[in-house]
């Protein structure tokens, strides 16, 4: 027998294998079809964890996801430690290991329970107002020891190596919850044909069938008639049944987030198995049929271990079998908790009494109990219980005071009533309205298209639930555009039914008190701590909630927000409706990170974009960078040199003989069609009619404040059509504006853009030898000067395969940009490579290209500007059509600052040691002298050693720069002031004679 | 996640395959180069920002890529309805905007 309270023959797990585990190191046997919880249980074991605040004892309030105080660790190896799992869902299997939480140094002696003792100093509020002086020393003092000691659980500290699922899935009708009335309304829709999704949290199907033993639908046992239902769904080609599964989030337009929890029942999950599985549905229709949590009673030392709902001590039993003492008292103020009594009674548990607060309470279950031969006590309160580790009596008195009696238990069941579990439907944006009649609140006002069916909806007992149900499915799903319903309803044969209760403080925990009686478990908050908040000035609820934390612990208030929400009501002297419910809030139970990342993680986070000459330059070595997406070569070492070795030597090869680098990363556009000049002249500044087939021209781009946007060279291939580069980072929003353009602005210009940045690869070549190493190789292009010149644009053919053939530099030499079709670009480039093995040609990368280009005073758009950079500020006026009547940023570009004088001009800096390279990013002073703060006159943008050069060079936006030239000015550095003098951009090849070299 | 309606797919989608491209029905001047400082900061810089119903530009980028005009309500997020581009300004929204958005 697995545990010394599991009853013979009771329960539905009697044939079930065993399954030992352990727990703090201590091993129990349970067997499978065991919750942690109702293991433990089996084993006598009340006492799981230490509350969060006061570090008081505590045991199993639930049976279910509500539960608020069982939260124990549960570790499978050194990485798969998950805190706070709740050992009411966790399921059993064989080996698992579980530790409890939030004590120190063992869970029946914790030093941290001198919280309770201190507990006037820890009041509602206790943060706001024990930590204001002095105030340095929150941020020293205070915030990291509350940080160390808050907190349930522990982090693991090794990356999780467990895979997580994601499904999108699309239905007709979907139903949330699997008790009788979900069953039922999935029932419904799938006879109709509809697609239909069932989901449940629970393991199993059924609900509050698991433990209602009054229920008999179709002639059977009602937990027997939801399993045959599933089967049956389960068969039907057009339902998806998933278990194990919480919806979590309700979202827009009947889009809800769900977390199917796919291995974590299982012993050996085995690597192919994911974790978690997110869906993600879209619903046209939603039923939900979420039911209803029991509510416990507010009362001294109410958290005992031992004390808990009197449902859940009814699922232990008549489900798992498990006796939750020996010797049980009930504290009640609605009939269900009489269900538990009678059960356990008739299972030989010792009932001790029940004690309830009605007057003179009458109905079948009061008068079964009494036959029974149970004691009753009516118009009673339970004032507190005794015992620390676990519960040993309760003291009842009359509920109006008077002598106080003290019957010896070992637990206690308690029931205030339920609560409808309107948290879906708030989500969805509904709005709840309150019964007066029951003192709940239920679903009002419907935002979107879903139904509420059962408990959730208020509705009472289980032949008007399956009524109610089973006809809302089939509307669902004939809203939905299905026929309608084929099928038969589950006919009820007998059903349980009850409601009413109390909410708030019970007596002996009332406004004169100063008993530690829990609303919310979790985040120990007592009624005592709501009238203070109360007194203190907070009105509100909402206010309430955030000075006391009532409902704001993992467990969302499930069992704490409605006592919480009485208890302030009475305080403030006002009705429940005017004061009104918190919001509820996605996660409905705490959903791990792992299954929204999804397969979203490591390589997976984002697309890697890689050239097709990428392999060849992994072969040769190179240290690649991140560029946006892609990968690009930025270097390629030869035998252990370093980056700054191997980019001499690049930069050097290239201005000697010639390099090879790979471009095709940089962004191209098509521009075709009989109106493609026209648009060319909106969207650059430069003039393009004019343009002649075959020549190319430097474009800018603008936005229509007149500051520089991309840039890039353009050729034009024929009088309709351009080939546009834009910079590599670019390419996708100079797209997207000029589609906004041509679409919103200029419908009227025929003109189609392509994207060709995947379709061509480029192979810039570049250096005096580049046009020895490319003419043998090319057909039907006269590679001559003349023909050929500087900027312009010839197709033919290359190593046998089409080309646009670039003549255009990058780095102020001679220069070719060759494209092929991107499929031949990794074969063209080893071509050309072994051509320029025979000049003595260097493959360069993205650190040479930048430090040519420089030496140039070619600018980087986005490092040398940066979105507040007019064409003049470049020192690019030359490229602005000065004759055009419109451009996107022709006005901004008369806007009185970026005419105005002083602006920051794009210049170089010499500085006066050549060996010191500035610091990108570095500030410019005029005066260093001057006090601090200084007064910045601008920024270095570039810099870089350049070994061509000898000296180090930069390019920075100074204040006025270009009247400053041969001016010293001052970079202050943490480690004393560099000196710097202007000068022109350009460094190397003052003349630009290297073109035609 | 929401569904929109692309006007020229006919079609709703998710959220996803759409950007948004701020306010719609800011013309661009004919006559840029000549507009005044006062009308081109109205164009440039002035934009509406409602509580409620605003009028703005979507693109379906990752669908049909055309660029769209939607009465969206700023503070429910429901879309109301969407135009093709270069349509007026609806003078009448539909009445009951919130079933149009879940039909």
């Amino acid at each position: 027998m697995s545990g010394a309270f599991r009853i013979p023959g009771a329960g539905r797990l009697k044939q079930a294998k065993a399954a030992r585990f352990s727990f703090d190191g201590q091993a129990y046997a349970g067997v499978e079809g065991d919750t942690l919880a109702s293991a433990l249980l089996a084993n006598g074991v009340h006492l799981v964890g230490r509350s969060f605040k006061y570090h008081r004892p505590r045991g199993f309030l639930s049976a279910g996801a509500e539960e608020p105080n069982a939260l124990v660790q549960v570790t499978r190896d050194a990485a798969r430690k998950t805190p706070n799992v709740r050992a009411t869902v966790q399921e059993l299997y064989d080996g698992l290991a579980a530790q409890s939480q939030n004590r120190w140094p063992s869970l029946a002696f914790d030093v941290g329970a001198v919280n309770d003792i201190a507990s006037p100093f820890f009041s509602a509020g206790f943060y706001y107002k024990t930590f204001m002086w002095p105030k340095a020393a929150w941020k020293n003092l205070y915030e990291p020891k509350i940080r160390a000691a808050a907190g349930l659980g522990v982090s693991p500290d090794q990356p999780d190596p467990d895979h997580y699922a994601a499904r999108f899935a699309h239905c007709d009708v979907l139903v949330l919850g699997g008790g009788a009335a979900g069953i039922a309304a999935a029932l419904a829709a799938a006879e109709s044909g509809a697609s239909v999704m069932l989901a449940d949290e629970q393991a199993e199907f059924g609900g509050s069938l698991r433990f209602e033993t009054g229920a008999r639908i179709d002639g059977q046992d009602g937990f027997a008639w939801a399993q045959g239902a599933i089967a049956k769904l389960k068969a039907m080609s057009n339902v998806r049944v998933l278990s194990r599964t919480t919806a979590f989030g309700y979202y827009a337009q009947n889009f809800v987030g769900l977390v199917e929890r796919v291995s974590d029942h299982l012993q050996n999950p085995g690597r192919d198995l994911a974790r978690e599985r997110l869906w993600q549905v879209r619903a046209k229709r939603v039923v939900l049929a979420t039911g209803a949590i029991e509510r416990h009673m507010v009362f001294a030392d109410n958290d005992r271990p031992g004390i808990m709902l009197a449902s859940a001590a009814r699922t232990y039993l008549n489900h798992y079998g498990v006796a939750v003492g020996k010797n049980v008292g009930v504290y009640t103020a609605n009939d269900s908790a009489y269900a538990a009594a009678i059960d356990l009674k008739k299972a030989g548990v010792n009932i001790a009494a029940i004690v309830d607060l009605r007057d003179n309470p009458t109905g079948p279950v009061i008068d079964e109990a009494r036959a029974l031969g149970i004691e009753i006590n009516f118009g009673r309160a339970v004032v507190r219980a005794g015992g620390k580790l676990r519960v040993t009596s309760m003291t009842v008195q009359p509920k109006n005071g008077g002598g106080e009696r003290t019957i010896p238990v070992d637990a206690i069941l308690m029931s205030a009533g339920w609560t409808p579990s309107v948290h879906l439907f708030s989500q969805s944006r509904g709005k709840v309205a309150f019964n007066d009649e029951t003192k709940r609140f239920v679903p009002g006002t419907y935002a979107q298209d879903c139904v509420s069916v059962g408990a959730c909806n208020g509705t009472d007992g289980l032949s008007a639930t399956i009524d109610e149900a089973y006809a809302a499915g089939a509307k669902a799903a004939r809203d939905a555009g299905a026929k309608a319903a084929k099928g038969t309803k589950p006919k009820v044969d007998a059903g349980e039914s009850w409601s009413r209760g109390m909410l708030g403080a019970a007596p002996g925990a009332g406004p004169d008190t100063t008993v530690k009686a829990f609303v919310d478990f979790q985040n120990d908050v007592t009624a005592k701590d709501i009238r203070q908040a109360v007194h203190e000035g907070m009105h509100s609820i909402e206010h309430v909630k955030r000075f006391t934390t009532n409902g704001m612990a993992t467990d969302q208030g499930k069992t704490s927000n409605m006592h919480g929400l009485a208890i302030a009501a009475e305080t403030l002297g006002k009705p429940i409706p005017q004061v009104g419910l918190t919001t509820f809030r996605a996660p409905y139970t705490p959903v791990t990170f792992g299954s929204i990342v999804g397969h979203a993680r490591g390589p997976l986070f984002d697309p890697t974009r890689k050239t097709a000459i990428h392999p060849w330059a992994e072969a040769q070595g190179a240290v690649f960078e991140d560029v946006g997406q892609w990968k690009r070569a930025w270097y390629f070492p030869k035998g252990g040199e370093d980056m700054h070795a191997a980019v001499d030597r690049e930069c050097v090869g290239v201005r000697k003989t010639a390099g090879l680098f790979d471009a095709s990363t940089l962004g191209k556009i098509e521009v075709v069609g009989p109106d493609a000049a026209k648009f060319m002249e909106l969207l650059y500044t430069n003039p393009w009619e004019k343009l002649e087939p075959g020549r190319c021209r430097y474009g800018i781009m603008l936005r229509e404040d007149g500051f520089i946007y991309d840039d890039g060279v353009v050729g034009r291939l024929a009088p309709d059509r351009f080939h546009v580069t834009t910079t590599t980072g670019g390419a996708p929003r100079v797209m997207n504006h000029m589609e906004d353009y041509l679409q919103t602005e200029f419908p009227h210009l025929n003109v189609w853009l392509s994207s060709i940045t995947e379709q061509w690869a480029v192979i810039a070549v570049q250096g005096p030898k580049s046009r020895d190493i490319i003419a043998p190789l090319v057909e039907g292009i006269d590679m001559s000067d003349e023909a050929l010149p500087h900027m312009s644009v010839r197709e033919g053919k290359i190593c046998g395969v089409p080309t646009r053939l670039f003549r255009m530099s990058f780095t102020g030499e001679r220069g070719f940009e060759v494209n092929v079709p991107a499929d031949y670009g990794q074969a063209v480039w080893e071509v050309l490579w072994a051509e320029g093995q025979k000049h003595g040609a260097v493959a360069y990368g993205t650190e040479t290209m930048h430090v040519l280009r420089a030496e140039k005073g070619y600018i980087i758009v986005g490092q040398d500007t940066d979105g507040t950079v007019t064409p003049n500020d470049a020192g690019l006026d030359w490229a602005v059509g000065k004759k055009k009547a419109d451009f996107v940023g022709i006005r901004g570009l008369a806007r009185p600052d970026l005419v105005a004088k002083g602006r920051k001009q794009l210049v170089g800096l010499k500085t006066k040691d050549p060996k010191v390279v500035l610091e990108e990013g570095a500030q410019i002073v005029a005066d260093p002298k001057q006090a601090i703060p200084m007064k910045m006159i601008g920024h270095v943008t570039s810099s870089y050693w350049s070994e061509n050069c000898g000296r180090s060079i930069a390019l920075a936006l100074v204040a006025g720069g270009r009247d400053r030239m041969g001016e010293t000015l001052y970079v202050p550095m943490p480690n004393g002031v560099i000196e710097v003098e202007v000068t022109g951009m350009v460094f190397f090849d003052e003349k630009g004679e290297r073109l035609n070299g | 996640m929401l569904l929109i309606r692309c006007p020229y797919c006919e079609e709703e989608r998710p959220e996803l395959e759409f950007r948004n491209a701020g306010e719609a029905h800011i013309a661009r001047s004919t006559n840029m180069a000549g507009e005044s400082d006062d009308d081109f900061e109205k164009f440039f810089f002035i934009r509406s920002n409602p509580k409620g119903v605003i009028y703005e530009r979507w693109r379906h980028m990752h669908g049909c890529a055309r660029f769209f005009n939607a009465v969206r309500d700023t503070v429910t997020d429901k879309f109301i309805m969407t135009y093709k581009a270069g349509e007026p300004k609806p003078s009448k929204l539909p009445k009951n905007s919130n079933e149009v958005v879940a039909k």
